[in-house]
């Protein structure tokens, strides 16, 4: 038996030797031919060609024949749909065959070919063999209602499918029921909202007998199952756990994982006095160390799962440290799941034998593990005081070795230690600015700056060390330029007398030459505090930072909540909630811990609800502020030098793909100064908090619409959409092109996207992110881009915008910076809005309010304009105004100029009114001339231009 | 659940692939090659995700197995169906090649059409699979062996079929343990613990009802409370140091776990031939059967001098097999001079180590090896990582302590009983990951 020939044939014309074999005489023949077709499939030629031949020998008694034609035929039924059906009548007549191995072989079969018109055949054989006597057929059947239900959900339900397959959870055959609930468990996965599954006391009952019973594969599929069944109370959820708790020692880990799964949910409804609950932690230990002798994929997927279950229960595994020390020979994504797990355990009572392996580590040669073990070694020190001596020490030991990786990734963790513990390891600078030259990473740089920033009084040479620094400002990252601007800053509020120059320098290169809004905002800031009130800069710069928390990348604990409904699966292993990678409606149900029903007992969830309920308030996004203060709202930017390093606070928003955002892009968004100014992420937090659709439009929109249709001014010609512009070339964002526009269409704000992937690779996990602006423009939702964009493929995306973000005053007013992010990188660009998408539909003013209102404003927020060459009449001109909702209250003709009054309101409360000359009298006399009163004469500018693209077009 | 599976050589050629859902299509298979195959040292995890498609991939030898799915699938199912799907390939040609699986494409593809359906695990035990997954054709079989295959593809007692019959009723037990430790360059020990299996071969007829007793010390103290029965009076009386802690254990799905979680008595039919019965792990009072004391010198930039001794801790009248120990050298060694009491030594510049060779050692003695490396200088700023000597031997005894105490089998139906069974008992201990700091 070589059948290895079978790969080796490559001559030309060999479909048609192939041809002829196929339809050869010899039994012995045929079957040869079908091999090599199968082979030349395998490694990927097409032999379609072949179908109707190879079809031919689908009539045959030999097993082994029959089953690689079936093979074929799955793969190219759906290129020769009409040829398909002529394997029909062979699979109807197989199923009724006495061989119960091939009744299954044809169902199992008929399932995959995904051709409509044998779908239809496929129902009554299907039917028969759901009440097979045989339970190798049933099983076979259960699976392939799923089948069919992915080709034809409609009818499997109006064939009476679902109702069958769930007769089959009380069926007598263990591997049935295991079959059918993994086939109904899939099924009602894309149906959220039904209730296939019907799991109620009765048929859990079931699934509990059957999982004593059935395969390993099986027992996963049911108790994946169980998992999403919600406890009725504390009782009923105890006596599950005691029937699932036998699993944790079964040799096939994903039964041990998808139980430790049900316990973890399960548990949280047990009261914790119980002393059920105190047995059930201790159990849980065991198999999970257990896990870790497997075969090291499979540990991977166990310490990603064990990582998970650590933050959500540390008590569990406390006491387990040794098993996480990195053995020599592991791999290496065992090893760095390890170290992340060390440092979750890490805790007073071991921590000198932590720090001793970590040091170890520190000496080991892949750059990534040494990286992250001096991380760890600093991160001991910020969770566990008693040792922070101690790994200062050690710290300073692995800069002396020189190592540059070493050297830098130590002055990372030691700035959080000084962090941590101001005023106690300062006598280690001395040796850190020794190795000021050898670091070449802007983390390192921008860490290093800021401790010489910060320590400006006890560094003698602050100054030039900062000073050596600024020669290549434009070349450093932005992280680096902005703790250099801070740094500076600081040095000037410490050592006035000597920094004056240097300061002026950083300021000017920050504000003038650069072409990044962060760096620019900071500079200003910095700049007008300084020439405004030198105390309060003091005050505000050098202000008592925050102390930083002793647990650093935690996850968010909705997301963990998610995350431990999904232990065992992929979303574990990525952190992600599936939704995040699955496409399509599947999984994208976000699945949540059940809540504890114990009565009174309970103190601590109610607890947890009021702090948790408090934080959100506070982080809720800052509200539309009142008339006129747009001008002072600078002053609203928090200006706090770097303070925390926590993570933003968590809002609400978090879940629904703000996620991705929060995590890498904002980082780099907001300069990702080490410090991470605090209020600044807050703010940023704050904004992907997603508004339902109709609190978009601005409060009373649709009741103007309303009124606009009642008075009857005429239908509104649709409002002015200013043709897209590109607004971040190509060859600034490695490939991706962005150009669009701004439409308001029904009250609601749209940002109009066209995204065109002009790379070599597929981009995905599409985000966005507004800066502050002037009318607090935010994205309303996340940017839908649904399907990863391949290359040159072009993609149009609609965003709804609400007009509730933070706001900041921007120069010109309507300038827009956003920030927009893929799996590639994080882009910046910048974008001018016509400000006509901010005129609400409830603009139109009474005549006296506007008569009084004119008179009200001061004359000297005036301001006029002349629109060259346009031939509009009056009329004409009010109508397309009126369609971009500026409102014409009053027309009046004077000696051959027709007067129109115009008022508009703006989505932040602001009014503008206008006065419109039109000649009529003189056709040669094309430019009309435009007044506008403000309250707030900034906006005048752009109201005019904006009036004036309305008009023109 | 799983889309796809597909089978590749070193070079990233496809042997066998199979989809079994929509979803996936034929560039998923280029794209494990490109990314994960090509990508040599890159990739740095078993699970790649890309463009929204997970890859699960293990290896055997240059042989690379991959699964695909684009769904939020089991994670440790799929690993695991990885395991199983090599040890049914072995199973039934031995061991996984290039070779091999190309000779037996058309078996593999039979075998993946019956393990896994839709992309679920189905029945995948090999002596099940066996009876009907033939490759001899056409063999045409009887009604009755028909619904026997079924029935035992489905049943509940899927590893066995029935109507084994032997003429003489025998089983073999093996206790294999592997002993794992890390100690410091002071002889702390770090951690150390063993993992062991308890691997039955039985040749029994019909269904035999089994029982497995061994010295458990949650049963030991049980029986010893309850009043005792006649054998936890024998066996159990001697007092804590008869009795073993066991950390954990798990067990083949033949073992009916929820009878072990409530008595802990370990109750099951064995499947025919061999299987791992159980795995378990204890890390209290191991017997650590040798000890490694070093000693590491540099001399100047130039020279390093090694001194190693060994210690075997165990009863005199056993005999340790198979000592190795191997000693890390820099990268940068020129020369080196062994000297060693016992067994044979030699420098061997491909893996950078001193390897000393023992054949066999008693218990309670020493031995010692003296090295000096010579170093060639180097600019190289990077410090020697000094990697752990490590070690390796096998003992005739089990480090853990673990001792079987019965077997019993019972078969009703057929007239043998227990004691007509002969039964063999080993206890073999072997150096897992067995190493000290320097």
């Amino acid at each position: 038996m070589t059948d290895s020939k079978y790969f080796t044939t490559t001559k030309k014309g060999e479909i048609f030797e192939l041809k002829a074999e196929l339809n050869s005489d010899k039994k012995e023949k045929k079957k040869e031919a079908v091999k090599k077709v199968i082979a030349s499939m395998t490694v990927g030629k097409d032999v379609s060609a072949l179908f109707p031949d190879v079809v031919n020998c689908m009539q045959t008694d030999n097993l082994e024949l029959k089953k690689l034609v079936y093979l074929y035929l799955m793969n190219y039924a759906k290129s020769q749909p009409d040829m398909a059906i002529m394997a029909v009548n062979t699979f109807v007549k197989d199923c009724e065959d006495p061989n119960p191995l091939i009744r299954a072989l044809a169902v199992r079969t008929m399932g995959c070919i995904r051709v409509d018109k044998i779908t239809e055949y496929l129902c009554e054989p299907l039917r028969k063999c759901l009440k097979d006597e045989d339970p190798y057929v049933r099983k076979t059947a259960a699976v392939c209602v799923a089948k069919l239900h992915d080709i034809n959900a409609q009818l499997v339900e109006d064939q009476g499918f679902l109702d069958t397959l769930k007769d089959l959870i009380s069926d007598s055959n263990p591997m049935v029921v295991a079959n059918a609930v993994a086939a109904l468990s899939e099924i009602a996965e894309s149906h959220p909202n039904s209730n296939l599954l019907d799991l109620n006391p009765q048929s859990i009952n079931k699934l509990l007998t059957a999982l004593n019973e059935c395969t390993e594969w099986g027992q996963i599929f049911i108790l994946d199952c169980l998992a999403n069944y919600a406890p009725r109370d504390d009782r009923e959820s105890q006596s599950i756990c005691e029937r699932v708790t036998p699993r944790l020692s079964h040799a096939n880990s994903a039964v041990v994982l998808s139980a430790v799964k049900v316990l973890m949910k399960f548990m949280e409804m047990l009261p914790k006095d119980l002393d059920y609950y105190g047995t059930l932690l201790k159990k849980l230990a065991p198999p999970l160390v257990t896990l870790l002798s497997a075969e090291p994929e499979l540990q991977y997927v166990a310490l990603r799962n064990i990582n998970l279950i650590v933050q959500k229960r540390p008590e569990i595994l406390k006491h387990e440290m040794k098993v996480f020390f990195v053995k020599y020979n592991d791999p290496i994504y065992v090893k760095l799941e390890k170290l992340d797990i060390m440092i979750r355990l890490a805790s007073q009572a071991n921590i000198a034998q932590v720090l001793a392996e970590l040091k170890e580590y520190a000496t080991e040669v892949d750059v990534d593990f040494v990286r992250k073990a001096v991380r760890a070694i600093g991160r001991c020190a910020i969770k566990v005081e008693q040792s922070a001596e101690r790994c200062v020490s050690t710290l300073l030991d692995l800069i002396q070795t020189k190592v540059n990786y070493v050297v830098q990734e130590a002055i990372v963790v030691i700035k959080d230690i000084f962090r941590k513990y101001p005023n106690k390891y300062e006598s280690v600078i001395a040796t850190l600015c020794e190795n000021l030259d050898s670091l070449d990473e802007p983390e390192a740089r921008a860490a290093m700056i800021w401790i010489v920033g910060e320590y400006a009084e006890r560094i003698d040479n602050a100054d030039e060390l900062l000073e050596s620094f600024l020669e290549g400002f434009h070349d450093e990252s932005t992280q680096v330029q902005l703790q250099l601007l801070t740094a500076i800053v600081k040095l000037f509020l410490k050592k006035p007398t000597e920094t004056q120059e240097l300061v002026q320098q950083v300021l000017s290169l920050a504000t003038q030459d650069s072409d990044n809004p962060d760096l620019r905002d900071r500079g200003y800031i910095y700049w007008r505090l300084l020439s405004t009130d030198p105390v309060a800069a003091k005050e505000v710069v050098l202000a008592e930072k925050p102390l930083i928390s002793e647990e650093t990348d935690l996850i968010e604990p909705t997301l963990l909540e998610e995350l431990i409904c999904h232990i065992g699966t992929l979303a574990s292993v990525y952190h992600k909630p599936p939704s995040a990678f699955v496409e399509g409606s599947r999984g994208v149900m976000h699945k949540r811990l059940p809540a504890r029903t114990g009565s009174g007992e309970s103190t601590e969830s109610p607890d947890v609800g009021t702090i948790a309920g408090g934080s959100g308030t506070e982080t809720a996004p800052s509200i539309i502020p009142s008339q006129g203060d747009l001008l002072g709202d600078l002053l609203n930017l928090d200006l706090a030098p770097p303070t925390t390093t926590g993570p933003p606070p968590p809002t609400s928003g978090m879940q629904m793909g703000g996620m991705d955002l929060l995590g890498g892009g904002l980082d780099s968004l907001l300069g990702g100064d080490i410090g991470g100014s605090a209020a600044m992420g807050a703010g940023f937090g704050a904004v992907p908090a997603v508004m339902p659709a109709s609190l978009n439009a601005p409060m009373g929109g649709g009741l103007g619409d309303l009124f606009d249709l009642g008075g009857g001014v005429g239908m509104p010609l649709g409002a002015y959409i200013p043709p897209k512009t590109v607004w971040l070339p190509a060859m600034k964002a490695k490939g991706l092109e962005i150009s669009g526009t701004f439409a308001r269409r029904a009250g609601v704000i749209q940002m109009e996207l066209t995204l065109t992937n002009k790379a070599m690779s597929v981009m995905t996990d599409f985000a966005i992110q507004f800066n502050r602006n002037s009318f607090g423009l935010a994205p309303a939702g996340p940017l839908q881009v649904l399907s990863p964009l391949s290359p040159n493929q072009t993609i149009e995306v609609s965003l709804p915008l609400s007009t509730v973000g933070p706001v900041m005053k921007m120069e010109p007013l309507n300038n827009l910076q956003v920030a927009v992010k893929n799996n590639i990188d994080v882009f910046y660009f910048s974008c001018q809005y016509p400000i006509s998408m901010l005129f609400v539909e409830d603009g139109k003013m009474e005549r006296q309010v506007f008569l009084a209102t004119w008179k009200d404003i001061p004359n000297e927020n005036e301001s006029q304009f002349q629109i060259k060459d346009c031939h509009l009449n009056s009329d004409a001109a009010s109508n397309k105004l009126q369609a971009s909702n500026i409102f014409t209250i009053a027309k009046r003709t004077v000696e051959g100029q027709d007067m129109l009054y115009m008022s508009i309101k703006l989505s932040n409360g602001i009014w503008v009114l206008a006065e419109l000359r039109v000649q009529t009298g003189n056709p040669n006399y094309t430019d009309l001339e435009i007044s506008v009163k403000c309250r707030a004469p900034e906006v005048s500018q752009c109201v005019f231009q904006c009036c004036e693209a309305v008009l023109k077009n | 659940m799983i889309g796809g599976l597909f089978i590749y050589n070193h070079k990233g050629e496809v042997l066998i692939s199979r989809v079994y859902r929509d979803d996936i299509g034929r560039n998923a298979v280029d794209a494990f090659r490109v990314n994960v195959i090509h990508a040599r040292q890159q990739v740095r995890s078993p699970v790649t995700n890309i463009a929204r498609t997970s890859f699960f991939h293990v290896k055997r030898s240059n042989i690379w197995l991959a699964a695909v799915t684009k769904q939020n699938v089991n994670a440790a199912m799929v690993f695991e169906f990885l395991y199983k799907m090599c040890d049914v390939m072995t199973a039934y040609f031995g061991k996984i090649s290039e070779e091999n699986i190309k000779n037996n494409f058309v078996l593999i593809y039979e075998l993946l059409d019956e393990i896994l359906d839709f992309g679920y695990p189905q029945n995948s035990e090999t002596g099940a699979l066996k009876t009907f997954i033939t490759q001899t054709g056409i063999k045409s079989q009887s009604k009755e062996e028909q619904s026997q295959i079924t029935s035992q593809v489905t049943g509940q007692i899927g590893w066995r079929r029935e109507g084994i019959k032997y003429r003489r009723n025998e089983l073999f037990l093996d206790v294999l343990e592997s002993v794992n430790l890390l100690m410091s360059p002071q002889g702390q020990v770090l951690s150390a613990h063993v993992s062991g299996r308890v691997v039955m071969k039985s040749y029994l007829s019909g269904m035999p009802e089994c029982k497995f007793g061994m010295n458990d010390k949650i049963v030991i103290d049980k029986q010893g409370k309850g009043g005792a029965t006649d054998e936890a009076g024998k066996s159990g009386g001697g007092g804590g140091k008869q009795s073993i802690a066991i950390d954990d254990c798990t067990f083949h799905q033949c073992v009916r776990l929820s009878k072990f979680d409530a008595e802990r008595s370990i109750s099951f039919i064995p499947p025919d031939g061999e299987c791992e019965l159980m795995r378990y792990r204890t890390t209290k009072d191991i017997i650590l059967p040798f000890r490694v004391i070093p000693l590491v010198r540099e001399v100047g930039r130039t020279k390093l001098e090694v001194k190693v001794v060994i210690k075997s801790n165990f009863k005199p009248s056993l005999l340790a097999q198979k000592i190795e120990v191997r000693i890390p050298t820099p990268l940068n060694t020129s020369g080196v001079q062994v000297i060693c009491m016992k067994g044979k030594a030699k420098y061997k510049a491909s893996e950078n180590a001193i390897v000393w060779k023992i054949k066999r050692m008693a218990g309670m003695k020493e031995s010692q090896i003296s090295a000096e490396i010579e170093l060639l200088p180097t600019n190289d700023k990077k410090k020697w990582a000094r990697p752990p000597i490590s070690m390796n031997f096998e003992v005739p005894f089990a480090p853990s302590g673990l001792k079987v105490r019965y077997l019993k089998v019972f078969e009703p139906k057929l007239n043998y009983s227990d004691h007509d069974v002969i039964k063999w008992v080993r206890y073999i201990g072997r150096s897992g990951i067995y190493e000290t700091r320097c």
